[in-house]
């Protein structure tokens, strides 16, 4: 992707040296000449920068693919020939902060099916940039919506299911979209970890034993290769390597978990192993609110028009809402659907949530800001603020309305999709 | 509607608790916008209802409410026709099993649970009449029944009857992937319609065996409860519900009605947009789903939001479901918001959550808009319906309150929380209360 802003931007870093002056006229000449160079502005009655208050009459300016300044059009004068798109709100590119699009096909046969590997409970070495599709289907219809940045990967199902990733919804490749190959490792407990015709794990309690042994080993493999004396290291494991990652804080442990019990049983692996949670789905957090927040961990809610059945018959459309008022970070997802809708989209979560309880502000942000911290993208994305991706969603109306159509979408400063949905 | 046994039962078993009171008492709505559905709406309205139904309804200053009177101020809100769900699953619904593809005598009446608490999620989403089907799995899987979403202690609470006492439902029927299995289930298409043909063939014999007999019980055919129910089906005294997707699938729906002159409306149809003009021509309601991403299985992989418009465009009866649990019953103003957005009107939006779906189960003279005579089946509203951010705050179904958000029991149905999916006999408060005595 970095690839495509640089043949969009020929001469990123030149256009305010003084030195380059006469460069930039020639260039914003080539700029009228050329679309596919212009710079683009837009101008928003709103403009939510999620980086402070509501900007009445805001003006976005993205130049080379990144966010070069905001604010109020008295403020902000737009360069003269450069693209300008208008709209009644401007939001930052939404964030989609747990999915399974991508790895998931729409069609739902075996061959687009690849979020789930069933041949043993634990995989933590599978990655998700192998099985993404750039091209399928769903990835454009999310797009469509506004929704700019995913965190997909391997489904709930396993005890340990694998990676997960962060990538822009654009691009013909995996290469070309993806901005962390390894975003988190996902790990279910409850129901949808029990192992399939009588494997283990059985139970929740054999569950966590399995979990204890794997980082009881992963520790044990990464002292013996720290201490083994040069071209004596115990042979490279790739199962145990992602968990070491795990061990040593660069990833999260990504656990959904809907029944306070097993919710609890995440905060204590995380505590005695010394772990980064995340917590996932979390239908009946709000029975465990104080355990949380002690904990100091995020959840990414469940999405809030989930169907409330087995494990999540309890979930409520105010989760968002009361975790949020508690002080637990919070972010939506469209989560992972088995059948009709193949997939949701996380506005359409965030607008049943700005329904219940959550203020307007508070939903928008757990579909920008929030969710790009709680995915540790926040230098990147999630606001408007200069330095940031150039990733914005423009809408006819306010976002969460049925009746509003998302008019235009912007990722990296390309306009990537104008039809009005 | 004459006084049903199912209505006279229920109160029976209402007495109780003063509701009966409450439906002797007339009930004056006053100062609300309301939404008749097929009049034009009244800024400041008054509505009144009396033994469940509705008596009188029109502007403030030209409503005489009656003496005796309950008033209700409804200023600022909205009121409108209780919604009606085309096609549901809630009540734990069970249809035909797995002998045969082809079970016209299951009634879903042997399969309900009447306290599920999809029952009152479906009251909180404002929804007073249900069209509870059995399952897609099977070329015909039962009768269905429509049901008033009373507070029912039984199933019994909860039917609705026709004027000769008949119970109202309709026969659910599917054609595409869903009902191709291994024999005695089709393995193809033409199959499948093969099937489905022989035995309508097989219904017009026996109607044809009863209509020579000519009332003489000596010449009558014996009594055969699959095909007395397909007579039902041609005799356009049963609706056929027909679950379809794929364009070339609607079309063999249409080929079949015309063929054996039966009534039907197509069910979630897909591909209802590609073949809209034959749709409209044929003269056969779509009862549609919106649902939020195309795909999930291969029939519906180009699901659109737009098929409300093209087919509205197109002249056809458009009304909506929730396949509840595919969609949920308490957000089923949504499809109707998001046909809207793809280019459907909104009159004839809410014309399809209420008087579409009323037509389409042949109830239109009782319920799907506010008209004198109605059953006093509605809604109050918070603010527009179409808006995400409205909240039903009342259902009132045949004059009787079955939902309120400032109940804390009943919000706890809108909104979820712990013991929310519970049958609403497990509710501690429901027992303590001895509405079982």
């Amino acid at each position: 992707m970095n690839g495509e802003r640089l043949m969009t931007s020929p001469c990123a870093g030149k256009w305010s040296s003084p030195r380059g002056r006469l460069v930039l006229a020639s260039l914003i000449l080539l700029a009228w000449a050329s679309p596919i160079w212009a710079q683009l502005a837009v101008r928003g009655e709103t403009v939510y920068t999620m980086a402070g208050p509501p900007i009445a009459d805001g003006v976005v300016l993205i130049k080379d693919g990144r966010i070069e300044r905001v604010g109020p059009a008295s403020e902000v004068r737009i360069p003269r020939g450069w693209q300008v798109l208008t709209a009644k709100v401007v939001t930052p590119g939404l964030i989609d902060a747990h999915t399974v699009v991508g790895l998931s096909g729409y069609l739902n046969q075996p061959q687009d099916q690849d979020q789930l590997e069933r041949s043993s409970p634990i995989q933590p070495e599978l990655r998700a940039i192998d099985a993404y599709n750039a091209r399928e289907r769903l990835i454009e219809w999310v797009r469509g919506f506004g929704v700019t940045t995913i965190h997909t990967g391997h489904a709930p199902g396993n005890l340990i299911s694998g990676q997960t990733m962060i990538v822009k919804t654009r691009g013909q490749t995996v290469d070309e979209a993806v901005i962390v190959p390894t975003a988190m490792v996902a790990a279910t407990l409850g129901d949808a970890a029990r192992g399939q015709q009588g494997k283990s794990p059985g139970t929740r309690a054999k569950m966590m034993a399995m979990l204890r042994a794997e980082f009881v080993k992963a520790r044990e493999y990464a002292e013996k290769r720290a201490r083994a004396e040069a071209g004596k290291q115990p042979p490279r494991d790739l199962h145990k390597d992602v968990l070491v990652r795990v061990l040593n804080k660069e990833l999260p442990l990504l656990i959904t978990a809907h029944r306070a019990r097993d919710i609890l049983s995440a905060l204590r692996l995380a505590e005695e192993f010394d772990i980064r949670l995340v917590l996932d789905g979390a239908a009946e957090a709000y029975l465990v609110i104080d355990e949380i927040r002690q904990a100091g961990v995020p959840v990414i809610v469940h999405p809030t028009m989930a169907r409330a059945f087995g494990e999540r018959e309890n979930l409520s459309m105010e989760t968002a809402a009361t975790l949020r008022h508690a002080g637990i970070p919070i972010a939506l997802q469209s989560g992972y659907e088995t059948y009709v809708p193949k997939t949701r989209v996380v506005l359409f979560e965030a607008a049943i949530a700005a329904a219940n309880g959550l203020s307007f502000e508070e939903a928008l942000a757990s579909i920008t800001i929030d969710a790009a911290r709680i995915l540790g993208i926040a230098d990147r994305v999630g606001s408007l603020e200069p330095g940031k991706d150039g990733d914005l969603a423009l809408f006819d109306g306010d976002p969460f309305e049925y009746t509003t159509h998302c008019i235009g979408v912007i990722i990296e400063g390309d306009i990537v999709s104008r039809e009005a949905r | 509607m004459k006084m049903s046994v199912s209505l006279a039962t229920l109160m029976g078993l209402m007495l109780w608790s003063g509701l009966v009171r409450a439906q002797e008492t007339p009930q004056a709505f006053i100062g609300a916008r309301l939404i008749p559905i097929t009049s034009p709406d009244i800024a400041d309205g008054v509505l009144v209802v009396h033994r469940g139904k509705i008596v009188a309804i029109g502007p403030a200053d030209s409503v005489t409410i009656p003496a005796d009177a309950q008033r209700h101020d409804v200023r600022g809100r909205i009121i409108m026709p209780g919604l009606v769900d085309t096609h549901s699953h809630i009540g734990e619904v069970e249809g035909a099993d797995a002998s045969a593809p082809i079970q016209p005598d299951i009634r879903v009446l042997d399969a309900i649970n009447a306290l599920d608490d999809r029952i009152q999620k479906a009251q909180a989403g404002g929804i007073t009449t249900a069209n509870v089907m059995p399952g897609s799995g099977h070329l015909m899987s039962g009768q269905t029944l429509y049901l008033k979403l009373r507070d029912g202690r039984t199933i019994d609470d909860l039917l609705i009857r026709y004027d000769d006492g008949r119970i109202a439902g309709g026969m659910k029927m599917a054609n595409g992937t869903n009902s191709r299995r291994k024999p005695p289930f089709p393995g193809t298409r033409a199959k499948s319609a093969a099937l489905v043909r022989a035995e309508f063939v097989k219904a017009q014999e026996y109607r044809e065996k009863i209509r020579r007999a000519a009332g003489n019980p000596e010449k009558m055919p014996p009594r055969d409860l699959r095909m007395e129910a397909l007579v039902e089906v041609l005799e356009g005294k049963r609706i056929v519900h027909h679950h379809t997707h794929r364009h070339d699938d609607i079309l063999t729906v249409l080929r079949l009605a015309e063929e054996f002159g039966f009534r039907v409306v197509l069910h979630h149809a897909s591909d209802a947009w590609k073949v809209a003009d034959r749709i409209a021509a044929a003269g056969v309601p779509c009862s549609i789903i919106v649902v939020d991403s195309p795909g999930g299985k291969l029939e519906a992989k180009d699901v659109s939001f737009k098929t409300g418009a093209v087919l509205e465009r197109a002249g056809v009866l458009v009304g909506f479901h929730t396949d509840d649990a595919i969609t949920d019953s308490r957000l089923f103003f949504r499809q109707a918001g998001l046909a809207v957005r793809a280019g459907m009107s909104r009159e004839k939006a809410l014309y399809g959550l209420t008087m579409a779906g009323a037509r389409m189960l042949d109830l239109q003279d009782r319920i799907g808009s506010l008209e004198v005579g109605k059953d006093a089946d509605f809604i109050i509203l918070s603010g527009d319906p179409l808006s995400v951010y409205t909240k039903v705050l009342e259902t009132w179904v045949e004059g009787v309150k079955v939902f309120d958000r400032s109940d804390p029991r009943d919000r706890l149905y809108a909104v979820g929380g712990y013991g929310a999916s519970r049958d609403r006999t497990n509710s501690a408060e429901y027992i303590a209360e001895e509405e079982w005595e």
